[in-house]
């Protein structure tokens, strides 16, 4: 088990490198002044920009240059935002708010895809499985930012249930509804994972030796079918917590959520670069450490790999 | 049942403790079949043609790929489908937010344009930008995932990896770099997109193109075929390929309709194709201002965009029920 | 019909049955409607007796056997008829009552060792449960005392193990402590060995009848070897297409089948005519009839060349550990033979012996660590792309699997052309004339030829496979395991056409297998292998009748039906 973390961890460690460098050398290294560049649609600021060749190195070579941007995401000098604000502080702040939007999404998407999954694999072919697939189909086809201009209009203004946009201290009753516009894609993609692993499962030469044994249905059904069942399901809701927060771009322009995708957002429209490859960055090591726990996760489940590896 | 048959056979020596009859069933009633006789009742039928036979009775793929069809025809001959063409006519404030009228009949928007008339012309770019994606990926994520499953060893292990940075990087955040960049920035079509998404999609098909060919290539037939002295490269094209391509087509079709959805995401986002083309990620955009005074002009393309990609991805599910060889064989 | 049911029933004043099933029928629901899967069926199983239903796949054997439980699957139900279960019907019984029975009353064996035991839980917990589910104690001792009965070694803490750290052989033995581990009064046992190798199968059986026997349990035996059923059963009855066609004590049976399939079968069976050519031997009966080994096809030479010579063949895989260390594994061991032109040459072994390894790189598909096969005198080693394009030509595969050895996109005029376009033989009318003279030569008709696999029968695939690899006229073939996975009757069909070929064409084969009974009737020559290494080769009769080393008379020993004397004219169906 050791080894087999141990191994994990060492191939994580080019894809975050790679990752890094490729962001890096996009933003930086491509023809046309990058300094200029970063002003985006603003007018240069000589000073300023005298002040960001020295931050990002530039004049020094190349490797140099992306091992020093390395030095800095490990030691949280991320350098400062147009206002003046160290990056690092401004993450500090934006990172939680979307942590908890991602974490309620995935509660939302896991409790109930795997809940409906389950009962829609365990009735094959029967009406409620038909209904919850071409709903999940609906649910997958209509794009999020339309999922949430939809439901913020219906529920948030039109019925009131809960309020359309997020107040700045963004509590836990402020994010269900953006959590539910953020976590409904992949709830049902959960829902069809589930559905699909437990009919596979409910197929498996065990499960009809665990009923020959004489076990109830029920024991069958938890024992058997859904430990089975929930193997890959898990795996793809670890994988989709660092997903859910780089994709959460949208939903919180919706809902004005204070969150990391908003800043993102802006330091996009605004052209702040430096702040836009601090972020993307952060979010990329999110998703590359969620990846490596849900490795370990996968060979704590299922028994076969810690060995196979 | 003749008597004799039901004779029982009292020489019997079984070891039995007790007596055991000998039942012979009646040879009229379990007659005896050739063994293994070519059955000829029915005519010759390839995989593509069972799964084309299967497709046909589902209404899911009748529904998604009518519809897939009335997209497409609308992106090529727009103006077949709306006496305004949007481009040349320009917009009258006058007729901000106002509701349907004749020939208008879904109103207009805040600046006074015809909704109905800018949804049809918008169609082009989404089905554009999703179709040459599509096609991109399928190149690039195609031919690395082949080499890779195939190959296997060194070409493998460095694809492998590639494959791995570019998927550390999810869609919509390495299309938000790349359009920082000054060259994509200066020149936004529809082009560039197609590019952007190309390097961001490409590992989707490669990973599945890879695992599908590595699922073939052990398989007997291509171990036959080599020893009848076809190339390796030779049983790749022939039977490899041909055989991989069941997964790669469910997953290329669900693709397009996720890359049109993130042409219009970025469009949204106002980064991705430019305000002065039209397409139902700037729409929505537009309409976003006015959402609780006129919500129309937004909910309209919406649909249209919605429609669209859920008939590509209920046409990947039913291609997936009828390509599906462990589907096939229950 | 009726009368035979009451046939079957006087035997009940002496004891009641067991398990009695009457005019059984049971129909599935599949996309073009019911389908009837089983009908008529009827048996009796008394208490403590052992009772086998033989069948080829599809017969209904396991249908039968699973109604019996009230495991059918979900689109499977009881159309008609009755299941006596100590007298009361469970054919249509309350799931309630089904889960009371199950375990405690009637428990089963299931077929595949590898897929009935939930990977993801210890062996220990999937016993414990049993235990408990049907109200016994089940304690970390009562588990280790139920794993130890089944033969399991150092139980406690295997026990503490996941099924994958178990082998094969362990595995079956755990299904089997399950399968008995509440003391049932009836064993479904569906095939219980046939996915284990030879000399494994038959320690497991031997263990099943001494714990049955200890404990009085009623065995109901699936299998589809009937020397196995004969071996192991009081009573045969015997299954085709869904319905019973001949029932009896075992040896009865075999000396007097009377059913027509009854009678194809007992001819068929590779175990039997095995046993049959061996009982033939010792009476010193001239065994013409029986598909005995033909006879080298040498025409004129006086003496038959070594066209095939494998010289101190060695195949080292290295196997990728943790951390980049790599471990060496020997596949195959130094073996050598050779092979003389129109003759048979058997490799016989069980899984893991390196027999399909030597047939890879005699294919010259994979490279030998060392030593060299010489085909027709050249090194093949030492093959430039031209001459190895040319040495394809005259050696060809035939594969296992009848359902992977030919591209399902592949009609089958492509795929027996496939080898002729290849090699640029002809033009397309003499191409399209020669593969109508193939299918002729393996007995499929013509109208097959626009046909693709998945409309044949694993049978008349494996005809096409052996079409395509003689498409060139190759001189060797090299059948690995070319017909394991078929069913008895169609398995003797292809033996057949494959002897045939061999006095017609002049064909040299080599024949990996591990179905020593198969080498019996078709080889010249044997190889016995054994973890890479060649430990016995010799002539088929001289091995099968004085083999020298312990793990050949292992090996034969495990042949089903072994012991039972059968008159060698029982082959006259």
């Amino acid at each position: 088990m050791a080894t087999y973390i141990l191994k994990r961890f060492l191939q994580l460690i080019p894809v975050f490198l790679g990752a890094t460098l490729l962001v890096y050398f996009l933003v930086f290294s491509l023809p046309g002044d990058p300094i200029v560049a970063l002003f985006g649609d603003k007018p240069v600021n000589e000073a300023v920009a005298a002040q960001l060749r020295a931050q990002y190195h530039l004049d020094q070579p190349f490797w140099i240059q992306y091992l020093l941007y390395l030095k800095g995401i490990f030691t949280f000098d991320l350098g400062q935002d147009f206002s003046g604000r160290p990056i690092a502080a401004v993450l500090g702040e934006v990172f939680p708010v979307t942590a908890r939007l991602a974490v309620m999404a995935l509660i939302f998407e896991a409790v109930f895809g795997i809940i409906f999954g389950l009962i829609a694999g365990l009735r094959k072919g029967k009406f409620f499985d038909a209904t919850v697939l071409i709903a999940s189909l609906i649910v997958i086809g209509i794009p999020i930012f339309v999922l949430g201009f939809l439901l913020q209009f219906t529920i948030g203004v039109q019925l009131g249930w809960a309020k359309p946009t997020v107040s700045s201290a963004a509590t836990v009753q402020d994010l269900i509804l953006p959590a539910i516009v953020l976590g409904l894609g992949s709830f049902a993609y959960v829902l069809r994972l589930t559905r699909t692993s437990v009919i596979e499962n409910m197929n498996a030469d065990y499960v009809r030796t665990a009923t020959a044994k004489g076990l109830s249905r029920f024991r069958v059904v938890r024992v058997h079918i859904l430990r089975n069942s929930l193997i890959p399901v898990i795996t793809f809701l670890g994988a989709d917590l660092g997903a859910l927060m780089g994709g959460a771009i949208v939903t919180e322009g919706i809902f004005n959520v204070p969150g990391v995708g908003n800043r993102l957002y802006r330091a996009v429209t605004q052209g702040e670069g430096p702040t836009v490859v601090s972020i993307v960055t952060v979010l990329v090591l999110i998703y590359v450490v969620s990846n490596l726990l849900v490795d370990l996760l996968y060979a704590w489940l299922d028994p076969r790999i810690r060995y196979d590896a | 049942m003749t008597p004799e048959n039901m004779t029982p056979d009292l020489r019997t020596a079984a070891p039995a403790r007790r007596h055991v009859e000998h039942f012979v069933a009646d040879f009229s009633e379990t007659p005896l079949q050739a063994t293994d006789k070519v059955q000829e009742d029915q005519a010759p039928l390839s995989l593509w043609g069972e799964a084309w036979k299967n497709l046909r009775r589902q209404p899911l793929f009748l529904i998604s790929a009518f519809l897939i069809l009335v997209v497409v025809a609308v992106s090529l001959f727009p103006w077949l489908f709306s006496g305004i063409d949007p481009a040349s006519e320009a917009c009258q404030l006058a007729n901000s937010d106002a509701g349907p009228a004749t020939g208008h009949p879904l109103g207009f928007t805040q600046l006074g344009c015809d909704v109905y008339a800018r949804v049809i012309f918008g169609t082009r770019s989404s089905v554009t930008v999703g179709l040459f994606t599509t096609l991109g990926v399928l190149m690039i994520g195609g031919i690395t995932g082949a080499l890779a499953g195939y190959y296997g060893g060194w070409v493998d292990a460095i694809l492998a990896r590639i494959n791995d940075i570019f998927f550390a990087l999810p869609l919509i955040l390495g299309a938000i770099v790349m359009m920082q960049l000054p060259v994509f920035r200066a020149n936004r079509t529809a082009w560039t997109l197609v590019l952007i998404l190309v390097t961001f999609g490409w590992p989707q098909i490669a990973r599945i193109t890879r695992g599908a060919v590595i699922e073939v290539r052990n398989a007997d037939f291509v171990t036959a075929a080599r020893s009848l002295g076809v190339s390796k490269f030779g049983s790749l094209m022939r039977h490899v390929m041909p055989n991989s391509l069941a997964p790669i087509i469910v997953v290329a079709t669900i693709s397009l309709g996720t890359f049109i959805v993130a042409e219009s995401t970025l469009s949204f986002l106002g980064i991705g194709l430019p305000p002065s083309v039209m397409s139902w990620g700037n729409d929505i955009q537009s309409a976003q201002a006015s959402l609780r005074s006129n919500p129309m002009p937004l909910i309209y393309p919406a649909i249209a965009l919605s429609i669209t990609v859920l008939s590509f991805i209920m046409l990947g599910d039913a291609l997936r029920d009828a390509l599906d060889p462990k589907a096939r064989k229950r | 019909m009726s009368s035979a049911v009451q046939f079957w029933e006087q035997g009940s004043d002496l004891e009641r049955p067991l398990l009695e099933i009457k005019d059984l029928a049971i129909n599935f629901r599949t996309s073009h409607g019911d389908v009837n899967a089983v009908r008529n069926a009827h048996l009796t199983i008394m208490p403590g007796e052992t009772v086998a239903i033989v069948g080829e796949s599809g017969s209904g054997k396991s249908t039968t056997a699973l109604a019996a439980i009230g495991l059918l699957p979900t689109n499977g139900r009881v159309a008609g008829g009755q299941i006596l279960f100590d007298g009361e019907d469970i054919s249509n019984a309350s799931e309630k009552r089904m889960i009371e029975l199950r375990g405690s009353h009637i428990g089963m064996v299931p077929q595949d060792p590898m897929s009935n035991l939930n990977p993801v839980w210890k062996i220990g917990f999937q016993v414990r449960e049993t235990l408990k589910a049907n109200g016994l104690p089940s304690g970390p001792d009562d588990v280790a005392e139920v794993l130890s009965q089944a033969g399991l070694p150092d139980a406690a803490r295997r026990a503490k193990q996941y099924p994958h750290e178990f082998s094969g052989g362990m595995r079956q033995r755990a299904l089997i402590a399950i399968g008995l581990s509440c003391q049932p009064r009836l064993l479904i046992a569906d095939e219980p060995t046939s996915a284990l190798d030879v000399t494994v199968q038959r320690q497991i059986l031997d263990h099943l009848d001494t714990m049955t026997t200890e404990l009085g349990t009623a065995v109901l035996l699936i299998t589809h070897d009937l020397g196995l059923a004969a071996e192991r059963a009081d009573k045969v009855v015997v299954m085709y297409r869904g319905q019973v066609v001949e029932a009896g004590p075992s040896l009865e049976l075999l000396r007097n089948p009377r059913h027509p399939y009854t009678q194809r079968l007992v001819s068929s069976a590779p175990s039997l005519a095995s046993r049959r050519i061996q009982v033939a031997k010792e009476q010193g009966v001239e065994s013409t009839d029986l598909l005995a080994p033909t006879e080298p096809v040498v025409v004129e030479e006086a003496l038959p060349e070594d066209v095939l010579k494998v010289e101190d063949l060695t195949k080292v895989f290295k196997l990728r550990g943790a951390l980049g260390r790599s471990t060496d594994f020997t596949a195959v061991d130094n073996v050598s033979f050779s092979v003389k032109r129109g003759t048979t040459t058997a490799i016989v072994g069980e899984s893991g012996s390196g027999k399909s390894t030597v047939a890879q790189m005699v294919l010259n598909l994979l490279a030998p660590t060392s030593g060299k096969i010489v085909f027709d005198g050249v090194d093949t080693s030492t093959l430039n792309s031209r001459q190895l394009f040319a040495f394809r030509r005259r050696v060809q595969p035939i594969f296992q699997d009848p359902y992977g050895s030919l591209d399902p996109m592949y009609n089958i005029f492509r795929t027996i052309e496939e080898p002729l376009r290849t090699h640029k033989v002809g033009n397309k009318a003499s191409r399209e004339k020669k593969v109508r003279e193939l299918l002729d030569q393996v007995a499929l008709p013509q109208s097959a030829m626009q046909r693709y696999p998945n409309e044949l029968s694993g049978g008349q695939r494996q005809r096409v496979a052996i079409a395509r690899a003689l498409a060139l006229d190759p001189e060797v073939i090299i059948c690995d395991e070319a017909v394991s996975a078929l069913d008895v009757l169609v398995q003797a069909q292809v033996l057949n056409l494959l002897a045939d070929l061999q006095s017609n064409l002049g064909l040299t084969y080599l024949f990996i297998t591990h179905d020593l009974a198969v080498v019996r009737q078709i080889a010249d020559h044997v190889c016995v292998m054994e973890k890479g290494k060649l430990v016995e080769t010799g002539s088929t009769d001289d091995v099968f009748d004085s083999p020298r080393q312990d793990y050949t008379k292992a090996l034969l020993n495990a042949i089903p039906g072994a012991h039972l004397m059968l008159p060698p004219e029982v082959a006259t169906a």
